[in-house]
């Protein structure tokens, strides 16, 4: 039932948060044909405006981008006018949700050992190495991790290819560039909740029973740590997986990340609306499933 | 007979379990001289002089193309023949600036948008949250870019700024601190929230209304002195990510221009200069290790405060 009304209450939400882009959006000054060649007459820019509906009122213009919703249409990109919004996140998605979907699972892959580790080593070698480098890893941004990958293993060793999206091959520096950052997150927030699960009383009753402290780790203190990871692995998947402009420009990736930054600089209006729309999509989604898997992991855990 | 042990505040002793913390201090420590060597460095030109000054200044083009580092360049020089290692201190300048001031403004919106919430409770509570929900669903890029954009071409209107490029310069960093500001004050009023819903049931709370304390005053002398030490923590948490967030927008162009420098544009024109046959390598690893040493450094001090402060994840 709490499913359901959340569902239900994501449908204004969404109506909100798109309102909210496209006043948003038509309120910067410019438009989206300032980049062009000055039109031959001002005849020619008033009926180009008058093609796209630009000369409306700003709530017509919404209700009719609405309407357009409505049956599934995204509407004409702008900018690159030959081009409906539904082609180009038809192109692009599936290449970022590859990309987003590989760091995310590299994250997960470094993070959760590395959460586990530390926790159940606190205060050894292995922790301090492990914490730092996870700290590292926050404070390494993309644009710094990025440009050094290539430098070493695609200039220097050529292990690995320059940039494109077009075998396996390419799909490895990516990846690892993206997703180091949320390795590290992952880390530090799994170890953090070990810790404290291991402080908790039922550990300790458990402990007193007689549970030897390798069931310990994995059976309390790892599955109560997990619930603060699934909580911030929602809303990061839903950024994962709708693009980076950083990664996706320099390894010259057509995704739809570049898209969200130039469209937003470009004000290309359907196109800012229509990527804003599917990121708020994939956050509400998660969040549902954030909660949704909260209550699998902690039996305490209640909703009405 | 040992001596009486004194009574602490629990701020005071948080404080004390935080100068046993090393690695924190040194962090602190490591912020400060960084934060003085930034505001000195020009009076030390000043001061020399002569051939050390017009060597070292950050805005000072010369024939030295790309030389890398030596005695006398210690970071090297750029494109332009300028020593880079000034130039890093310069933007060190921007960068901690932004960041400084920009966690003020996120504290501000944060801290009493969580408070009200938290404490008025109710219909303007979830008024509030909800607010907070839908600018968190909303792809923060899209938010700065067009706050930047629109204040900029209003800015650009105006008088002053078409009367000197400095002021023009100037107000962009001022609009960079509210935009940052304004994107990551979420998550502090989330929190804020939380611990103010929590402390506005305690025994002590109620006792002092029930002694007729107003409502300003209850927050002014209980709420706000309890949440100070997750407030403290969280701003050095902050901090990071709005200089890291600057120097992502100052790279794709959008934050502080030219001839200003911040850490994001150097590393953004170290990144430029990559090709296959010379690298560059002190272009980008002098601009990043200046930025990652400082997050390091403030992640190290948002650390320790929070175990001082005993603060739980969310």
């Amino acid at each position: 039932m709490y499913f359901v009304r959340r569902i239900l209450f994501a449908v204004p939400l969404l109506l909100v948060i798109s309102a909210l882009a496209f006043v948003l959006v038509h309120l910067a000054p410019g438009g989206p044909f300032d980049g062009e060649r000055k039109p031959a007459s001002p005849e020619i820019e008033r009926n180009l405006q008058a093609k796209y509906h630009l000369d409306e009122p700003i709530w017509k213009q919404y209700c009719r981008y609405l309407r357009d919703l409505a049956h599934g249409d995204f509407g004409v990109s702008l900018k690159y006018r030959n081009h409906n919004v539904n082609d180009i996140i038809r192109q692009g998605l599936p290449v970022s949700v590859t990309l987003g979907g590989l760091a995310f699972c590299f994250a997960m892959a470094v993070g959760l050992p590395a959460g586990f580790l530390t926790a159940a080593w606190r205060g050894r070698w292995v922790d301090y190495v492990g914490s730092f480098l996870a700290v590292l890893a926050v404070c390494l941004p993309s644009f710094v991790v990025a440009p050094v990958l290539l430098l070493v293993f695609s200039l220097k060793l050529h292990w690995f290819p320059i940039g494109l999206w077009s075998s396996p091959w390419h799909m490895i520096l990516p990846p690892v560039a993206l997703g180091l950052y949320f390795s590290g997150k992952v880390t530090r927030i799994l170890r953090e909740g070990m810790l404290n699960a291991a402080q908790s009383e039922f550990v300790t009753a458990a402990r007193a029973k007689g549970m030897g402290e390798t069931a310990l780790l994995f059976k309390h203190a790892f599955r109560l740590a997990l619930l603060p990871v699934v909580s911030y692995a929602g809303p990061m998947l839903a950024d994962l997986l709708t693009g980076s402009f950083i990664i996706e420009s320099i390894f010259q990736i057509p995704g739809i990340g570049v898209f969200l930054v130039n469209s937003s600089l470009n004000r290309d209006y359907t196109l800012v609306v229509g990527l804003s729309l599917l990121y708020a999509i994939l956050i509400i989604g998660l969040n549902l499933v954030v909660d949704f898997a909260y209550k699998l992991l902690d039996p305490r855990v209640k909703y009405e | 007979m040992s001596d009486p042990v004194p009574h602490l505040s629990p701020n005071q002793r948080a404080w004390r379990r935080f100068q046993r913390n090393r690695p924190a201090l040194l962090s602190a420590w490591y912020l400060l001289v960084l934060m003085l060597s930034v505001a000195l460095w020009p009076l030390l030109l000043h001061l020399f002089g002569g051939h050390f000054a017009t060597t070292h200044d950050p805005d000072q083009i010369t024939d030295l193309q790309f030389s890398p580092p030596d005695a006398h360049h210690w970071f090297g020089t750029d494109i332009h023949g300028r020593d880079l290692f000034s130039r890093v201190l310069y933007g060190a300048q921007i960068s901690l600036f932004v960041g400084l001031v920009g966690t003020g403004v996120s504290l501000v919106i944060g801290v009493l948008w969580g408070a009200v919430a938290g404490y008025v409770g109710g219909r303007l509570d979830g008024f509030l949250m909800r607010i907070v929900d839908i600018l968190y669903s909303l792809p923060s890029i899209i938010f700065v870019i067009v706050l930047m954009t629109t204040f900029g071409e209003l800015l650009k209107e105006t008088h002053y700024v078409q009367q000197s490029p400095a002021i023009a310069g100037a107000l962009r960093v001022v609009l960079l601190f509210v935009g940052l500001g304004a994107i990551s004050w979420l998550t502090m009023a989330r929190i804020v929230r939380g611990q103010v819903l929590s402390l506005r049931t305690r025994s002590f709370v109620e006792a002092s209304r029930v002694l007729g304390a107003r409502s300003r005053w209850i927050l002014a002398r209980h709420i706000i002195p309890n949440t100070s030490g997750v407030i403290i923590t969280y701003l050095a948490l902050t901090m990071p990510e709005i200089i890291l967030y600057e120097s992502f927008l100052s790279y794709l162009g959008l934050g502080v221009q030219p001839p200003m420098a911040s850490w994001g544009t150097l590393i953004a024109e170290g990144v430029g200069q990559i090709n296959a046959i010379r690298i560059y390598w002190w272009l980008i690893m002098f601009p990043a290790g200046g930025l990652v040493t400082t997050l390091l450094a403030l992640n190290f001090l948002g650390d320790g405060l929070r175990d001082a402060f005993d603060v739980k994840a969310k």
